[in-house]
């Protein structure tokens, strides 16, 4: 396919990160890959956006600046940009254009693959259907990931979302079976990139990591290759090599101004935000790009990490993602204020899969309808929050403050957990029935009369209690069922 | 019948000029041309003498689809149905100048199909271009069962024979229309390959599957006025806010509101004869979800498999958006193709939002001046158009018939005024608005009852006076009158707490919960009560009305609202679950040992 790049000196204009090349008519195929080879003998990198008639238009990737049109030479490789795809990526860290930076040696490979992927046919998925245990009691009981699924983080600036993401990306297991996890940061500062690396040096050593890094100081259009390259390499180890893999990618909103940036600069019209209108397929094209194929024996499951500007989780990117992902994790300003690890929203936050990856057989039989009833008892406790900072606890009715009490118990009992602590289902599962338990048997309809008799902790405020400081003690009763 | 007329102008044009839907087909005449323009999926061909609006178009080597979408001089514009890259100017385009059509005929039932339907069961793991190279054409043989008599006068819609294509469907092979005359040839029982000649009618050859175009509506003889309700088996959805049979519904929602899940439910569950599930630019992960359960679950009407009257499009978010916005009229038109039948026919369209979209790019690749967020002006009117292909219709073949229309919108930020929201809620006869709160309370389906609408609503209650519930309307209103009363009393409380509010208004915020949580709130996964028939539909309701009735009473008699609250409502909640599906009687029984728990606290 690859063939010497036939060479042009007549790039006409320059505008932004594009350029026009003249005299290519027949030569130059669109979404080609193009290498520009300025006066100084530095190489860029570039995509072809557009032919008309003689006219190429290409995007090159490190920008513009310094280019001298008169002076440089164009070359297209006459086909769009490919990665070598090998196990050998294992244990390796790269850029945003896939050139090795952790000093090793280059990675090759005789099989190269288009990084813009191809859709996988819905007709041969497979329905995603077991639980990833995280060892995050909040999103193991709530908001269970399903192996194949997308489960974004919304976030906001200056919470925790990079700690629980290298969290669950160190701790994820589904029965005994490792995850291969492929991380690529886009746009992420220096800080926090030594900080993923620190949360997965034992993955690293392990052999089991692959680090795809675009710096808030790389090219911007490189930013928009990250999450490819990411998944070109997570395809091959899932769906050649039958590797379960967990694809994490921070900061998508930071992917999605890159794009927002390209746009402009081409012209595109504007829509919500002033993000182009291809924006939902575009993120598409990347978060669909995990799950399962029938016959084959891997996986990809995609956790892609945003920050939500101004916390709005109506801004265009949280917006088109929850769209297109298999529900969201949001996390919570108000309750890392209070101190709470990890701080998530829980009543936004769902996990479409889940219903196919928990109950008997896969996480315990109870797990459905106790976490349905998690989730409706906290409605009520956040409404009973709400009346009692209007009128005072007093105004409650006496059921009304058991909620609150049950508000409270979760926060302490079940979501609050160490950065490196990971927790059994049977101890999460627990620990959701000790809150649960404040209420009095009348208001739980969501779980059946037969698991009350079996998992109800009587005493009213069954579970283990935090002592002084709050440290979580072992549930009693654990092992049950 | 003010609307024959209309319906004869629409059918007009069609009948009168049978090249147009069959003759071209059969001769086709191809003509070449050059690229000379590639944008992504826009692509501008010099040459392609004699092409049309519409008309069909195979670009550069791999001869991908496309489909011309304007015409300036010598230069054609298409828009390409799958990935371009490596297209080049100068590359060879051609085209047999056809309406872009797609392939009607007995192997739909049970398929899974991209947006130009072509069968996705055939295709590779992944859809490269070409991936379907050679499949589009090929269908497997189908054992037909001729039922014309030869030398009889036909015309379109006429029954040739039959082909079995599941236990429910028994697929008519008709005369396509716009053909008409002495039925010369009819072809004996046997197996027969898709495009295999089964008739001659005058001159035309009739063959097992036939093409048709999909942008344009398949024409019937007159539309006929709506009358009957389409049961979806969903409470709020048959009890508030009905569809009738025919119609056209909406379902706005902001993500995660539901949106998926209360379409798969009245895909499953609604007693229409052909479903036409359309996933338009949503999740693969779902739709494989959703073939899996259509294979697993049993028809309650036939005991066979819903899949066995299904046809699924899928065009997943990731697949081509041009075929994304090409679908939904591919949905439409192997709805209206089994409704010539004479089957009733629905169409789930999930999401109309990214139709919109993929509308939207398309004109701003054509440079089209942008109007509402970048839509371009012909918006409304699309929208409207393809609304309007729903109806109750005689067909050609004198069959009383129908095809609904059931579409989600997903507005960007949950905004319901945005432009193809508000638009939509001008088309439809039914809305069903997903309200956030609601689905973040885990309250589902999460339907509201403040924003959504039926307009059919008076028009059902006399039918359902007429088929045995005399009583339907009155429930609808008193149950309605509660919950607005309970929202308004509700805003109140916030302000000065519950217990300050007068006994009687405690008791209608009792049974406005009770009404949330034994009737609104359904469970898609709970085997009771993800179908709930219309017997039991109306005992809950009942039931908790009789609740209303005989609390207001104790007030009356001076009992305390504090008391009543306390009392232990949970068989109520519990009885859509326990009970069995269509087990009226046993909420009858769980409702009278309530009343008799109640009548216990009065003084």
């Amino acid at each position: 396919m690859i063939r010497a790049p036939v060479e042009y000196s007549t790039i006409t204009s320059v505008k932004g990160p594009l350029i026009v090349v003249e005299g290519t008519r027949g030569d130059v195929g669109w979404d080609e890959f193009a290498q520009i080879r300025l006066a100084s003998g530095e190489v860029r990198h570039g995509v072809v956006l557009e032919v008309d008639h003689d006219l190429a238009v290409v995007q090159v990737m490190e920008g513009t600046a310094g280019l001298d049109p008169r002076a440089s030479r164009i070359g297209f490789v006459g086909r769009p940009l490919a990665i070598p795809v090998t196990e050998a990526w294992l244990g390796r860290e790269c850029n945003g254009r896939g050139d090795p930076i952790d000093g090793g040696p280059p990675i090759l490979s005789n099989v190269a693959r288009e990084v813009t992927g191809f859709a996988i046919n819905p007709a041969r998925r497979d329905t995603p259907s077991e639980p990833v245990i995280t060892g995050v009691s909040v999103v193991d009981a709530l908001t269970t990931v399903v192996r194949g699924q997308k489960l974004p983080i919304f976030s906001v600036g200056g919470l925790p979302h990079l700690e629980l993401a290298v969290q669950i990306a160190a701790q994820a297991r589904v029965g005994d079976a490792p995850f291969r996890v492929v991380f690529g940061a886009m746009g992420i500062t220096h800080a926090d990139v030594a900080a993923v690396r620190a949360g997965l040096q034992e993955r690293e050593a392990a052999g089991e990591l692959v680090l795809i890094i675009n710096t808030a100081a790389d090219p911007v259009v490189e930013r928009l290759l990250t999450p490819r390259l990411a998944l070109t390499i997570a395809e091959h180890l899932a769906f050649d090599l039958g590797f379960h893999v967990l694809v994490v990618l921070v900061d998508m909103t930071n992917y999605c101004e890159a794009l927002r940036e390209i746009a402009a600069a081409r012209g595109d019209v504007p829509t919500r935000g002033g993000y182009p209108g291809y924006l939902y397929s575009d993120l598409a094209s990347i978060y669909e790009r995990c799950g399962r194929i029938r016959d084959r024996p891997g996986s990809i499951t995609e956790i892609p990490v945003l920050t939500m500007p101004g916390g709005d989780i109506t801004h265009p990117v949280p917006d088109m993602s929850g769209y297109i992902t298999e529900g969201q994790l949001v996390l919570s300003a108000d309750a890392w204020a209070r101190g709470i690890y990890p701080p998530v929203d829980v009543l936004p936050s769902l996990s479409r899969l889940m219903r196919r990856g928990t109950g008997a057989g896969k996480t315990r039989a109870d797990h459905p309808a106790i976490a349905a009833q998690l989730y409706a008892s906290l409605a009520q406790a956040q409404r009973a929050r709400e009346m009692a900072e209007l009128l005072g606890v007093a105004a409650l009715s006496p059921t009304d403050r058991r909620y609150l009490d049950l508000g409270d118990a979760f926060e302490r009992q079940l979501m609050t957990q160490g950065m490196a602590e990971s927790r059994t289902i049977e101890e999460t599962l627990e620990r959701a029935w000790g809150v649960a338990s404040i209420l009095p048997q009348r208001e739980l309809t969501k779980v059946s009369r037969s698991q009350i008799e079996a998992f109800y902790q009587p005493g009213g405020r069954g579970g283990p209690e935090p002592g002084g400081g709050g440290a979580p003690e072992t549930a009693p009763g654990l092992g049950q069922g | 019948m003010a609307l024959k007329g209309w319906a004869r102008a629409q059918a007009g044009p069609q009948a009168t000029a049978p090249g147009a839907a069959s003759g071209r087909i059969e001769s086709p005449v191809t003509v070449e041309g050059t690229i000379v323009r590639v944008n992504g999926p826009m692509v501008e061909i010099e040459g392609l003498a004699g092409v049309s609006l519409a008309d069909l178009v195979e670009v550069g080597p791999g001869r991908l689809p496309g489909e011309v979408t304007g015409i300036r001089g010598a230069i054609m514009t298409a828009q390409v149905y799958e990935y371009t890259g490596g297209l080049r100017v100068g590359d060879q385009a051609t085209s047999d100048r056809q309406p872009l059509s797609v392939r009607l005929g007995p192997g739909l039932i049970g398929g899974v199909f991209d947006g130009l339907l072509r069968p996705l069961a055939r295709a590779p793991d992944f859809l490269s271009p070409g991936a379907f190279a050679g499949t589009a054409a090929h269908g497997s043989e189908a054992e037909f069962r001729p039922s014309g008599r030869v030398g009889s006068l036909v015309s379109g819609g006429a029954v040739l024979g039959r082909v079995r294509e599941s236990l429910a469907i028994d697929q008519a092979i008709q005369v396509p229309p716009g053909i008409a005359g002495e039925l010369r040839h009819l072809a004996l029982a046997g197996r027969y390959a898709p495009d295999a000649v089964i008739a001659q009618v005058a001159d035309v050859d009739v063959r097992l599957s036939s093409l048709w175009p999909v942008r344009r509506p398949r024409p019937f003889a007159e539309r006929l006025d709506l009358e009957a309700p389409l049961a979806t088996g969903q409470r709020v959805l048959d009890l508030f806010f009905p569809l009738t049979r025919g119609s056209t519904a909406a379902v706005p929602g902001g993500f995660g509101t539901g949106k998926t899940i209360l379409l798969e439910q009245i895909a499953k569950w609604c007693d229409a004869d052909v479903i036409v599930y359309v996933g338009c630019g949503e999740r693969g992960n779902e739709m494989s979800d959703a073939l899996s359960e259509l294979r697993e679950l049993v028809d309650p009407r036939t005991g066979r498999p819903l899949l066995e009257r299904t046809v699924i499009i899928a065009n997943t978010s990731n697949m081509p958006v041009m075929a994304r916005e090409l679908s939904i009229y591919t949905g439409i038109t192997v709805a209206e193709f089994y409704r010539d039948m004479g089957f009733d026919a629905v169409v789930i369209a999930d999401s109309t939002s990214r139709w919109a979209e993929a509308l939207r790019e398309s004109a701003s690749r054509t440079g089209a001046l942008p109007v509402e967020e970048g839509y371009p002006a012909e918006l409304p009117s699309q929208l409207a158009a393809f609304y309007e292909r729903a109806g109750r219709l005689r067909t050609l073949g004198g069959g009383d018939a129908t095809v609904s229309i059931i579409a989600s919108v997903s507005p960007p930020g949950g905004d319901k005024t945005e432009p193809v929201t508000s638009h939509t809620r001008r088309f439809v006869r039914t809305y069903w608005s997903l309200d956030r709160d609601l689905a973040a309370a885990r309250h589902y389906p999460s339907v509201s009852w403040r924003d959504s609408f039926a307009r059919d609503a008076s028009r059902l209650g006399v039918w359902h006076a007429a088929n045995g519930d005399p009583n339907w309307l009155g429930r609808r209103g008193q149950a309605m009158a509660i919950l607005a009363q309970a929202d308004r009393l509700q805003s109140v409380a916030e302000l000065i707490g519950a217990a300050s509010l007068p006994d009687p208004e405690r008791v209608v915020l009792l049974t406005a919960r009770l009404l949330h949580e034994a009737v609104l709130q359904q469970s898609a996964v709970s085997n009771n009560d993800a179908y709930c028939a219309p017997a039991k539909q109306a005992a809950l309701l009942d039931l908790v009305l009789a609740v209303h009735a005989r609390c207001l009473d104790l007030v009356g008699q001076g009992v305390h609202a504090s008391e009543l609250e306390e009392v232990d409502l949970s068989g109520a909640a519990r009885a859509r679950d326990e009970v069995g599906r269509d087990d009226a009687a046993a909420v009858g029984t769980i409702r009278d040992s309530i009343l008799g728990r109640l009548a216990g606290l009065a003084p």
